[in-house]
């Protein structure tokens, strides 16, 4: 029999429903895998064994009894260290929130829980989620399962890992930038980012409200499709949440194959400037999706030139907001000012935030400054919405659109370190779903000729993530990519 | 004569008298012990989102249609950013390039009214209070909704302010959208104010004067600011655009920061909270849910019960006393004897219980039959009054009450003659000047017989009765 840490999260649910293993042996053999294998790479920040083995028992009795399981009854998940839990602690990757515990639960979590998945523990991030590497974490690197010496990608590197070492077969992440694609790509595990709204925000440590998206990691469409149900839909603590489409996995096998459906290729993200490698796997997923039925046209995004610019602009402009709470006063680690508040605010943010943060907020500061809030702010502002026009236009012709999901494939740890324009043209591809506020996800197609996973990226118009997990559902009933793993 | 015109503006903070938060469930009520009110979203806690509270907004609506101010269909939310202990989340919510409504006027008296630039909302910061051991952070206050009403500059003197203010708070807690107590923090005031020569069109050098707890320090810290600023003038210098506080102890204002060092907000849109859209039919339902506004209200009374301006100012200071008064006229009062017994024995019972009138025990309709009883005679004005303050402790009707009091009118000649008797023996030079023509001396007979019969007897009965008397006594004349 396979062992329990390889099976997807759609099969582990009916498996403990059936009754063919129970929860509290799954939590358990998964919990040994970590302990066993994490100390090579830091997926976890810190797992929650007793709080996973209750809840595992929990179900066991629950089902033992005859009551109702959920969904995901039974299902170990591993949680970015940006969703808050109630009494566990959530650090978001910083030094400044190191021992912070919330006295409330995040909304994502809390509907996991609902449905009776098990919480394993909290995945290490790029601090804050600032940075595609998992480098700038208080907790030290992550490492990529595929090859240590490489970066996962970032900021959910840990949640990415998680899954390419099957510690667990889901992970919730967030998406900024790319945050849950971009490290989907660099190892070689499904990624899905939902459209902006679509599941709640609240409980998620805010980096830029406006880019902000709970988003997941997992080895096939259908985890995510069962993932997406149970979390997706309004909430009163998010006033910019949207309502729940109808229930992705029940139209997981409406398409057998890719007929009818017409690809948009964007000529600016499937250009000059990216690896060849990558761009090479990217044409592999567009014959098969070809050979499937599909129809592919070209088509053009000019904006995207400056997508990255634009985003820049607006995410550092939103963290400087966003992070101006941790001041030392409330919560966070206060580091005395000898009875002048100013200096203490100034040591408590100095030496709580790292560099890469202190860098950003620096940037936004100075982009919302007055006299200079129109031509940084207000211009990006205005690009944006260019954007979003390119996206409406694209989509008038097609259903959804192709790019790699990464310029290129994993790189090693320390690589980056002198060079942030580099470390920043890696989001060029996943900015612009961002930006426009478009479900968009990761599939792996393929890997260089050294075995780096690489990753092609979806993208779809508002509210079509159901069509995201058929197209990428269909592909995995005709490819192998996805099986490919990283450890034995 | 001074040579210069004064120019004032003010920027009013008033708290809505909201069950809950502006963006929190917590109780919007600033009272208890510290932090008692406090909610996960006014702390700031990481992840927390603003949750919009709808009657917040539609109060403000409320404030914004009673001061005639255009609601806009389309305002939204903006972050204003400072470091401060009593800002939990490091900016304050407020709205900044799209107010909440614009326009509208407050009236300063019968020919004059000042202009209002805008109206927004936006939450309010936590308290400090400085201690020898450090500084104390009291956010029961933190999230509080307020509307921030700006003037246009159209006031022309301190005491143009005041009556601004005054008028401002009339018709706010007239309509029930804010307390309006300035020593109890629900409203507040910033005063802008320059000085121009007499018939100049630009306006000079505004000074912005802060720390102004109640409508007086307003107007004391306006007018020693125009004394200083003419003194300036005079003397050939120029006022200095600073932000000065007022120490009302001193009867003076101090500068507290230069122009220069004004701060930088760094406002921008709150990517938290969508614009906050209204359609017309909410602006329609919440215009008529306003009401009639004080004026309205004191120009009906004028006109249709003909009372006093003195009356009338009484009867609209808030809403609830004048609906009481029409509750009682409804049943067919003089309105005039309605007014009286409203400002001489109801209002002075509300005052010293602290009770509000819509509680008061004596319901309109058991005045109205008491009054009743009263102007057809049933009752002596003095009776009346003792079967009033017997109500105000009992569910009975006022002719249960009269009886229980025993306080039915004595009309009957024989019960009453043994009394006339009495009066004319205890007070016989009184008789003898009633008899001699001084019918001013009746008076103290009939006292005699009123303080006798408790004020049960008939007055008209009396008075006949008593002539009667002396007339047996001495003869007739």
């Amino acid at each position: 029999m396979t062992a329990l840490w390889r099976l997807s999260a759609a099969t582990i649910a009916r498996g403990v429903a059936a009754g063919s293993f129970t929860a509290s042996e799954v939590t358990a053999a998964h919990l040994a895998r970590v302990h066993l294998l994490d100390a090579s790479y830091s997926a976890f920040v810190e797992t929650w064994d007793e709080r996973a083995l209750a809840t595992a028992a929990a179900i066991d009795e629950d089902r033992a009894m005859g009551r109702p399981l959920g969904p995901l009854a039974g299902v170990p998940v591993a949680c970015k260290d940006n969703l808050v839990l109630a009494g566990e602690r959530t650090s978001a990757g910083s030094r400044l929130l190191a021992e912070f515990r919330s006295p409330y639960t995040a909304t994502a979590l809390a509907r996991l829980q609902a449905a009776g998945a098990v919480l394993l523990g909290r995945t290490n991030m790029d601090e804050f989620g600032m940075g595609n590497t998992t480098e700038t974490s208080a907790f030290g690197p992550t490492r990529n399962p595929f090859d240590p010496s490489l970066v996962p990608g970032g900021s959910t590197g840990g949640g990415a890992a998680a899954i390419a070492a099957d510690f667990c077969p889901l992970a919730i992440g967030s998406d900024t930038g790319g945050s849950v694609r971009q490290p989907a790509s660099l190892c070689g595990v499904m990624g899905l980012k939902p459209t902006y709204g679509r599941v709640s925000r609240s409980g998620l440590v805010a980096y830029a409200s406006s880019l902000d998206c709970v988003g997941a990691l997992a080895r096939t469409a259908e985890d995510l499709a069962l993932w997406l149900d149970v979390t997706a839909g309004l909430d009163a603590a998010d006033p910019t949440s949207i309502a729940a489409e109808r229930p992705a996995t029940p139209q997981l096998t409406a398409r057998k194959d890719l007929r009818g459906l017409r690809i948009g290729v964007p000529r600016e993200m499937n250009g000059p400037g990216l690896d060849e490698e990558v761009l090479a796997v990217t044409r592999t997923a567009a014959q098969l999706a070809r050979q499937l039925g599909a129809e592919l046209v070209d088509c053009s995004l000019p904006a995207v030139a400056h997508a990255v610019a634009t985003y820049y602009l607006i995410a550092t402009a939103e963290a400087a907001s966003n992070l101006a709470r941790y001041d030392g006063v409330r919560f966070g680690q206060r580091r005395e000012g000898h009875g002048r508040l100013e200096a203490m605010m100034t040591r408590t943010r100095s030496s709580g935030f790292g560099d890469e943060v202190q860098l950003r907020i620096l940037l936004g500061t100075f982009a919302l400054s007055y006299g200079y809030a129109e031509q940084f702010h207000g211009r990006a502002a205005r690009m944006r919405a260019r954007l979003c026009a390119d996206f409406a236009t694209a989509f008038a012709n097609c259903d959804v659109l192709l790019s790699p999901t990464s310029p290129m494939p994993a790189f090693p740890l320390g690589s980056t370190h002198d060079d942030p324009l580099t470390l920043y043209l890696c989001d060029a591809l996943t900015v612009p779903a961002s930006l426009a506020g478009l479900p968009a996800m990761s599939q792996p197609f393929g890997s260089t000729h050294d075995g780096r996973p690489i990753g092609v990226q979806w993208t779809a118009s508002h509210g079509r993530e159901t069509l995201l997990l058929q197209i990428t559902h269909v592909l995995q009933q005709h490819s192998e990519h996805h099986l490919r793993r990283a450890l034995p | 004569m001074n040579a210069y015109t004064t120019v004032i503006g003010l920027e009013v903070h008033v708290q809505l008298a909201t069950q809950s938060k502006l963006f929190s469930p917590a109780p919007a009520a600033a009272l208890g012990e510290p932090n008692t009110r406090v909610h996960a979203i006014d702390l700031g806690l990481p992840g927390v989102l603003p949750q919009p509270n709808r009657a917040a907004i539609t109060l403000a609506m409320k404030a914004a249609l009673a001061l005639g101010s255009a609601v806009q269909s389309t305002s939204r939310f903006s972050r204003k950013h400072y470091f401060y202990p009593d800002l939990p989340k490091g900016y304050q919510i407020s709205q900044f390039a799209e107010p909440l409504a614009r326009g509208g006027a407050v009236r300063i008296d019968e020919t004059r009214s000042c202009r209002l630039h805008r109206l927004h909302v936006e939450e309010d910061a936590g308290k400090l209070t400085h201690t020898d051991l450090g500084t104390l952070v009291d956010l029961n206050r933190a999230g509080v909704p307020l509307v921030e009403i700006v003037s246009e500059p159209d006031l022309r003197s301190p005491s143009e302010a005041h009556a601004f203010l005054t008028e401002l708070r009339h018709v706010l807690r007239f309509c029930g959208i804010s307390e309006c107590d300035m020593e109890l923090g629900s409203m507040r005031c910033d005063a802008n104010i320059s000085l121009m020569p007499h018939g100049a069109t630009a306006f000079g050098t505004k000074v912005e004067l802060k720390n102004l707890n109640s409508f007086k320090m307003v107007q004391r810290a306006l007018e020693f600011e125009e004394r200083r600023q003419t003194a300036v003038l005079a003397a050939g210098g120029r006022v200095a655009a600073e932000t000065r506080g007022w120490n009302d102890e001193s009867g003076e204002s101090r500068p507290q920061r230069s122009k220069e060092e004004a701060p930088d907000y760094r406002y921008f849109d709150d990517p938290d909270l969508p614009p906050l859209v209204i359609a017309l039919a909410d602006v329609d339902a919440v215009r008529a849910s306003l009401g009639e506004l004080p004026r309205e209200r004191a120009a009906r009374y004028r006109e249709r019960f003909h009372l006093s301006d003195v009356d009338i100012a009484q009867l609209v200071l808030d809403r609830t006393t004048g609906d009481w008064f029409e509750q009682v006229m409804a049943h067919g009062q003089d309105a005039k004897t309605v007014c009286n017994w409203l400002i001489a024995e109801v209002l002075p019972v509300l005052h010293n219980s602290g009770l509000s009138i819509v509680t008061f025990p004596i319901t309109p309709g058991r005045l109205a039959e008491l009054l009743q009883l009263v102007a057809t005679g049933a009752l002596t004005l003095v009776s009346g009054k003792r079967v009033f303050h017997h109500l105000l402790t009992r569910d009975q009707s006022p002719v249960d009450a009269l009886r229980e009091l025993g306080l039915d009118r004595i009309l009957d000649v024989e019960t009453l003659r043994p009394l006339a008797l009495a009066a004319t023996a205890a007070l016989p030079e009184a008789a003898a000047a009633v008899h001699s023509g001084k019918a001013k001396a009746l008076d103290a007979l009939k006292g005699h017989m009123m303080r006798a019969t408790r004020g049960r007897a008939d007055p008209t009965v009396v008075d006949k009765l008593l002539r009667d008397t002396i007339a047996a006594q001495f003869g007739t004349p």
